[in-house]
C-alpha cells in the first residue's frame, strides 16, 4: 500500500535524524521552560489543580511519528459548567504546543482522541480549563525509540 | 490535496446519548522542521484548525500545531437530542477549507 512505503520513506528519514535528536536532548530544560509557559499563557498565572486527567500514551513509542494519544477529563459537561479547553504541551518537541481541544456541553463528554508527533522521549502535559475558569493540570512520561519531526 | 477526509458515526441514535465520532483527512502535516535534500528547510503546511457543528451548533473543534501526525485523526463525542446534520471542517494553512457532513436519526 501506498502508506506502507510512506512510513518506510519516514523510517529511513527518522534513522539518519538520530544525531539531530541527542542534539535537542541538551535544550530539554529550556523546553520544559517553554512548556510552562505555554501552560502559564493557558491559565493566565493561576494555579492549576493536579487531578481529574487522565492521559492516555504507550509506555514507549517505537516511531514517535505517529503515537495515539486519548485525553479525557473527569468533570461535569452540563450547560452552566463543562470542560471548555483542553491543552496538550510537548516538555520535549521543537515546539512545546501540540493541539488544543475545545468542547461544549453538546461535546457531552470531555474526552478526545488523536494522533501525535514526539521527538524524544519526554513529558506531555495536559491542562483543562472549566466554564467557571478552574484549571486542572496531568502529565505523563513516555519513552521513544525513535523521533518523529523530520530532519 | 482534495483528498475525501474520512467520517464514522453511527446513522442512529436515542435521544441523549453520547455518540462517538471519529474522523481522518488525507494531509501530510508538513512541521516546518524537516530540510530538504540542499539542507533547506521545507515550509510548514498543516491542517491548524478543524470544527464540528450539529445543527449549526459547535459540539467540538480543534486547534492544531505541527505535533500532530500525518493524515490527522480526530475522535471525539457528541450528545445528541434530536435528528440532524453534523457538520465537519478542516483548514488549511493555505487557507483551503475542506467540508463533509453527515446525517443522523435520533429516535
Amino acid at each position: 500500500m501506498r502508506k506502507l512505503t510512506r512510513r518506510a520513506a519516514l523510517a529511513v528519514g527518522a534513522s539518519g535524524v538520530a544525531l539531530t535528536v541527542v542534539g535537542w536532548g541538551s535544550d530539554a530544560r529550556a523546553a520544559a521552560k517553554e512548556a510552562a509557559d505555554e501552560v502559564a499563557k493557558f491559565t493566565g498565572g493561576k494555579t492549576a489543580e493536579q487531578g481529574k486527567i487522565s492521559i492516555e500514551l504507550p509506555e514507549i513509542a517505537e516511531n514517535g511519528n505517529t503515537v495515539p494519544l486519548t485525553v479525557s477529563v473527569n468533570a461535569p459537561m452540563t450547560a452552566d459548567n463543562y470542560v471548555s479547553d483542553v491543552l496538550v504541551v510537548s516538555e520535549g518537541n521543537p515546539n512545546p504546543g501540540m493541539i488544543t481541544f475545545h468542547f461544549t456541553p453538546l461535546s457531552g463528554k470531555a474526552e478526545a482522541q488523536t494522533r501525535i508527533r514526539l521527538a524524544a522521549t519526554q513529558n506531555i502535559v495536559v491542562v483543562a480549563k472549566t466554564s467557571g475558569g478552574q484549571f486542572y493540570i496531568g502529565q505523563k512520561q513516555v519513552k521513544v525509540t525513535i523521533g518523529g519531526c523530520g530532519g | 490535496m482534495a483528498e475525501k477526509p474520512r467520517l464514522k458515526l453511527p446513522k442512529e441514535a436515542k435521544k441523549g446519548d453520547i455518540i462517538e465520532i471519529k474522523t481522518l483527512i488525507p494531509h501530510i502535516m508538513e512541521s516546518g522542521q524537516r530540510k530538504d535534500k540542499d539542507g533547506k528547510t521545507i515550509p510548514r503546511k498543516i491542517i491548524n484548525k478543524f470544527t464540528a457543528e450539529f445543527n449549526g451548533k459547535p459540539v467540538f473543534s480543534a486547534t492544531i500545531e505541527p505535533a500532530v501526525a500525518a493524515n490527522p485523526y480526530l475522535q471525539f463525542t457528541a450528545k445528541v437530542e434530536e435528528s440532524g446534520t453534523f457538520k465537519f471542517s478542516w483548514t488549511d494553512d493555505d487557507g483551503t477549507v475542506t467540508t463533509a457532513e453527515e446525517q443522523i436519526t435520533v429516535a
